[in-house]
């Protein structure tokens, strides 16, 4: 199947199996910071932005993007590192390897969510599983990271 | 110092925030095969047929290989120093089926849908046979699990006995034990359970292999333990080392998981039988159900102590669940008793005894704490119930008896407590939790339950006289400098930590220092990042060979100053004559030693130690309980931590807070469960519930320093510790909520919830 | 995971019908629960393109497409005016935010899963699925009938002031339920929904807000299975716990005294 997809701003038309999950696709794309940490849709690290939402890459076939939008870590560069900044700041990159889904789904958490709350942000960022850090330092960092936003906002 | 006790950032960070491909599935050969195994649904059987000639029809389909078709010498995948422990009881490809998911063959094909599709067309008729599933009762049970007659132990002091599956047994003890206890007021009697609990780190097992330029099988791999990689592959296929180099990118997690050779052999084996590169990555179901999670235990503890609140007595038993495989099992079991008895400075007398048994269960391995973890949890469960008897809070009884720095612990292997700030970590946890305001029990207007729990925790740092780690440190060009080290950053940063004693040392910029490893042909030795040995012993070979490169520094830079050493200094960026005040730059030498008029300067040091000095902390819980649902909601957990130095803070901090979580799902959530005939329910994420940060309270961390003096800057472990305190302390704080000891991990709510109907029942 | 060897993004309800009517064929939802299967289809069909993502508000009812997703349920201003925090509750323990961005109503409620949240809280509405084929059935009754070839295109909910709470209790906060209830009430008479028992949700219809003994014969005709995630007699005990909070949840409601 001929899909045409705006792939981190650029259009791209490929030929994909009918099963190919999004996941497969990207990856096949050279977006390397899309993870795949189980089978069951259960982890969070597929995480990409498809039309603006933050959805699991595992769980979509590749076919469904035809005629969307979508955003890995590759296409949002400088505002994953100015969180990620943070994050490393906090030590709570730990191996990494959730880094990515889960900055993906801060990304979209910022921007759905003006002012959140401790508990909505714990409730925001459920579905992305990390074993390394025990949540702890995602927290500091993201709070540090909108008082720096909001800093800047009131300048 | 500069960088030691700072909260440095760590040096690989940016490229994990953004994403690059560092990590072994990111930087597969175009070309690969892709490996899959087909595994046997059954948990125990023997393969009587197998054919695989349609499988071998699908197109793309390239080999498929049997038991027929791999070597038959026996071999652990256990990572640790030759010889190993652990039994040579491993096949790659074995006809005897001894757990479900056990290898049944190995398929490399060009896609990954030729591999699965040949997978189905593989037709294996199986003799299925009764299985063992309850490890209690594997002791001389008719069913055998090894009945192999090429069953080989290098080191007969694990007290193997295969026919009775008994793949280790043995114990310690000192001082007179029924004497002791003749003498106590109060003794107490506890079973303990613990579950196979699985790692999870978030990238799976994951190996890639190539013949390189030199005709060498490459492997590049997540694993924590390179070297030891090395040795492991080239006894299952049979093949000199010399003709294998290992290569650790960047690792997704590790938890002890990767320190054994789960992934590494099938893919080296398809390469050796194709030339062509392979790739494995395991699914997560194959993570769950054929991984090296933590063995499986049930302890029971005696413990005597005086009316006054005198630990004077433990008894500990343990039987541990090696399942179908005995990679670490005779070394885990150790730790139950060291490093839980060892907390308790007052014993008089202890004794530790213990049998490791075979299943049908899939085997177990190394899982962050490795043994400690059950031992502490045991132990410390106990005490707590003990001063519940002797009507003592339980931190005024820990007080009392616990280990102190100065004492040499019996238990241990008699080694001095050199460093232990456990009291003022104690001290300090009580403040912040408020203990002495909130002890036991409130109950809370809508009926819920408030109870606090407290557990004291030890680990080693690294394995005495046996870990070993070496690094060379290069001044180049320029002035820049480069760490080689052969210790395996597996997330943790060690790269960095490593990097910060070598810049204090060679008072630079921690930039100036390029850290790299590690490459089997490249990198220095390294026993490999595990039992919590790389700060500490890896460290001690950073601090001397930066101590030794920068008086080589000193000495080329007052040479070409045409001074004598003594009479010159080297501040970190010049060499300065002390008598004129002429200098030359770091940058100049560098250069002048690549120029070939002098010596290059470069150390190479390894170091290691005949001891391996615990690091201690004391945690504590808050929960509170629904006690109509059983619901436990942990309100706040407090740690303290005496790591020695602690050489980077934030670091440190994550470690104690991501432990913890580890430690939590453990204690409450994380419940491995089998089928009657032995396969595995809890086989994803979707059934194995590791906490999310909806479950994870806050998790307040602070360090109480000792300072050890064999480690580096002073030093001790951190990595293993911080999994230790959540059990005893949780299941403590429920028990003095609810009054009922729960001794079943992990404490769901269902149990809570129906304990506390049958309570209501009894009154 | 699943293959397939086509896919078709319909153009029409009745032409996905018409595909739909070969065994090998499947609809595709949000693909999160048809990816743990590993079975092979020889047609997908997807509704993406029919314009079934909408929430739509008409005088007596509201519309929901197959293709809402359930985050959607979570956060639409429209239901939660009519219904209050009753769809929040029932969908935002669901995995994650992502997940919940990919899976669908309809995909939830055509699986009818034991464990399913949205199952039981509809159930305890006025609801109706809107087949193409046999048109609309109410819930109560879909949810007996056997699985078959037929399309579901919408969810309609009746505006009536029926007033409903939602409680569910979960090992961990993101897992499945254990079990999970909903009451709810409308001029004075009530309806209690039980699932995640674990088998599929039960109901039952009551003159009045159920006292406890009458909550309590319900339940003691209800069967309780036990699974990987708990016992039978615990899922018992909990029955009765979650719906007499729901109950007093549901009295405290200005509507319903």
């Amino acid at each position: 199947m001929q899909i045409t997809v705006t792939l981190n701003g650029r259009r791209c038309t490929d030929e994909v199996a009918p099963d190919m999950t999004l996941y497969s696709y990207l990856r096949q794309k050279g977006c390397y910071s899309v993870k795949c940490g189980c089978e069951t849709s259960s982890c969070g690290l597929c995480t990409v932005h498809f039309d603006g939402k933050p959805v699991l890459s595992c769980s979509m076939l590749a076919v469904r993007a035809d005629g969307h939008s979508v955003t890995t870590l590759e296409g949002v560069e400088q505002e994953a590192l100015e969180f990620g900044k943070f994050l490393a700041d906090e030590g709570g990159e730990q191996c990494g390897f959730c880094s990515p889904g889960f900055i993906m789904n801060v990304l979209a958490m910022v921007k759905e969510l003006p002012d959140p709350t401790d508990e909505q942000i714990k409730h925001y960022l459920a579905g992305n599983l990390c074993r390394c850090t025990g949540y702890q330092s995602h927290l500091r960092a993201i709070k540090k990271y909108l008082a720096a936003k909001q800093k800047e906002a009131v300048r | 110092m500069s960088y030691v006790n700072a909260a440095v950032r760590k040096k690989d960070a940016v490229s994990l925030v953004s994403g690059k491909p560092v990590y072994t599935g990111d930087m597969v050969p175009q070309n690969s095969l892709m490996v899959k195994i087909l595994r046997s649904p059954h948990a125990h059987a023997m393969i009587e047929e197998i054919d695989v000639s349609r499988a071998m029809q699908v197109p793309g389909v390239v080999c498929v290989l049997t038991h027929h078709d791999v070597p038959h010498s026996r071999y652990t995948t256990a990572g640790q120093t030759y010889p190993e422990l652990s039994p040579y009881d491993k096949l790659i490809l074995d006809p005897h089926i001894r757990c479900a998911g056990d290898p049944v063959a190995i398929i490399g094909a060009e896609t990954t849908q030729a591999a699965e599709k040949a997978m189905k067309l593989i037709k294996v008729k199986y003799q299925v046979l009764p299985a063992l599933i309850d490890y209690t009762q594997a002791i001389d049970n008719p069913i055998i699990v090894h009945p192999e007659d090429d069953f080989k132990v290098l080191v007969p002091v694990i007290n193997a006995e295969p026919k009775r599956n008994i793949c280790s047994k043995g114990g310690f003890s000192f001082g007179d034990v029924e004497a002791e206890f003749a003498a106590c007021d109060v003794v107490l009697e506890q079973t303990y359970n613990t579950k196979a609990n699985n790692q999870t780190m978030m990238e799976a097992f994951a190996t890639f292999s190539y013949i390189d330029a030199f005709g060498k099988l490459t492997i590049v791999s997540s694993t924590q333990v390179p070297f030891h990689v090395r040795r492991i592959v080239a006894n299952a296929l049979e093949m000199p080392k010399s003709n294998i180099r290992v290569i650790k990118p960047r690792i997704g997690g590790g938890f002890g998981a990767k320190q054994s050779a789960v992934s590494e052999v099938f893919p080296s084996l398809v390469t050796m039988k194709t030339g062509r590169p392979a790739y494995l990555v395991f699914t997560r179901e194959e993570c769950m159900t054929n991984g090296s999670p933590r063995h499986q235990m049930q302890m029971k503890v005696k413990i005597g102590a005086t009316r006054d609140g005198h630990i004077r007595v433990i008894d500990l038993y343990a039987i541990s669940n090696a399942g179908a495989y005995g990679e670490h099992a005779p070394t885990t079991i150790g730790l139950v008793g060291h490093k839980s008895l060892s907390l308790y400075g007052s014993l008089r007398a202890a004794r530790f005894s213990y049998d490791v048994v075979y299943s049908n269960t899939m085997g177990a391995g190394a899982y962050r704490g490795y043994g400690a973890t059950q031992g502490i949890y045991a132990v410390e469960s106990a005490v707590s119930e003990l001063a519940d008897k002797l009507g003592i809070d339980p931190t005024v009884l820990r007080e009392k008896n616990m280990v102190r720095e100065g004492q040499i612990m019996q238990a241990y292997y008699n080694e001095p407590c050199n460093s232990c700030a456990l009291d003022r970590c104690l001290k300090t946890a009580k403040e912040m939790m408020h203990w002495d305001e909130k002890f036991p029990v409130r109950k809370l207007p809508n009926g819920h339950l408030h109870g606090l729990g407290v557990a004291l925790a030890m680990q080693g740092s690294g394995i005495s006289g046996v870990d070993i780690g070496a690094v060379e440190l290069r001044l180049n060009d320029d002035g820049f400098y480069t760490l080689l080290v052969g210790c395996t950053d597996m997330g943790t940063g060690c790269d960095t930590i490593l990097s910060q004693m070598a810049a204090d040392i060679l008072d630079c910029d921690i930039d100036n220092i390029a850290v790299r490893g590690v490459d089997t042909d490249q990198s220095p030795y390294d026993t490999g990042s595990y039992a919590s040995a790389t700060t500490y012993v890896t460290g001690g070979a950073v601090v001397k060979a930066a101590e030794k490169l920068r008086a080589k520094i000193l000495e080329t830079g007052a040479d070409i100053l045409g001074v004598s050493p003594e009479k010159a200094e080297f501040d970190g960026k010049q060499v300065t004559d002390t008598e004129t005040g002429k200098s030359i730059s770091l940058r100049e030498i560098g250069y002048i030693t690549c120029n070939g008029s002098r010596q290059l300067l470069s150390s190479h040091e390894s170091h290691s130690s005949k001891v391996s000095p615990p690091p201690f902390m004391v945690g504590m819980a808050e929960v509170d309980i629904d006690p109509e649902t059983g619901k436990v909601t942990l309100m706040d957990y407090v740690a303290v931590v005496d790591c020695g130095t602690v050489i980077n803070k934030n670091l440190a901090r994550v470690q104690t807070e991501g432990g913890i979580a580890q430690g939590i799902g453990m204690a409450l959530y994380e419940d491995i469960q089998y089928t009657e005939d032995g396969r595995m329910m809890n086989n994803s994420f979707l059934q194995y519930k590791i906490p999310t940060r909806l479950e994870i309270p806050p998790i307040r961390v602070e360090f109480e320093s000792s300072y050890e003096p064999t480690g580096p800057f002073g030093a001790k472990s951190i990595g293993e510790l911080v999994i230790n305190t959540p059990s005893p302390a949780i299941a403590s704080a429920i028990r003095a909520a609810t009054g009922i000891a729960f001794t079943s991990l992990p404490i769901t709510a269902e149990k809570i919830a129906m304990g506390l109907l049958h309570q209501k029942e009894h009154e | 995971m699943f293959s397939a060897q086509q896919y078709v993004k319909a153009t029409s309800l009745q032409q996905a019908l018409e595909l739909n009517q070969k065994r090998s064929s499947a609809i595709l939802g949000g693909g999160c629960w048809m990816r743990l299967g590993k079975k092979n289809y020889a047609t997908l069909i997807d509704l993406s393109g029919l314009g079934l993502d909408t929430i739509e508000e008409t005088p007596e009812e509201i519309v929901l497409g197959a293709m809402v997703t359930l985050r959607q349920l979570e956060t639409s201003p429209v239901l939660a005016a009519a219904f209050g925090p009753l769809f929040a509750r029932m969908t935002e323990h669901i995995v994650g935010v992502q997940f919940r961005n990919c899976a669908t109503l309809g995909g939830s409620v055509v699986s009818r899963f034991g464990f399913s949240d949205i199952i039981t809280g509809l159930l305890a509405l006025d609801c109706e699925v809107e087949l193409v084929q046999k048109g609309r059935v109410s819930l109560a009754d879909y949810v007996q009938m056997p699985y078959d070839r037929d399309v579901l295109a919408r969810v309609i909910l009746k505006k009536n002031g029926r007033r409903a709470w939602y409680e569910s209790f979960r090992n961990t906060e993101t897992d499945l339920p254990v079990l999970n209830c909903a009451v709810s009430c409308l001029n004075g008479s009530a309806r209690v929904v039980v699932g995640a028992r674990p088998a599929r949700a039960v109901m039952q219809e009551f003159g009045q807000m159920p006292s406890e003994q009458r909550l309590q014969e319900m339940l003691d005709k209800t069967e309780f299975g036990s699974n990987m995630r708990a016992g039978a007699e615990y899922r018992r005990q909990l029955a009765g716990v979650l719906c007499r909070r729901a109950i007093e949840q549901v009295k405290g409601d200005a509507e319903c005294r």
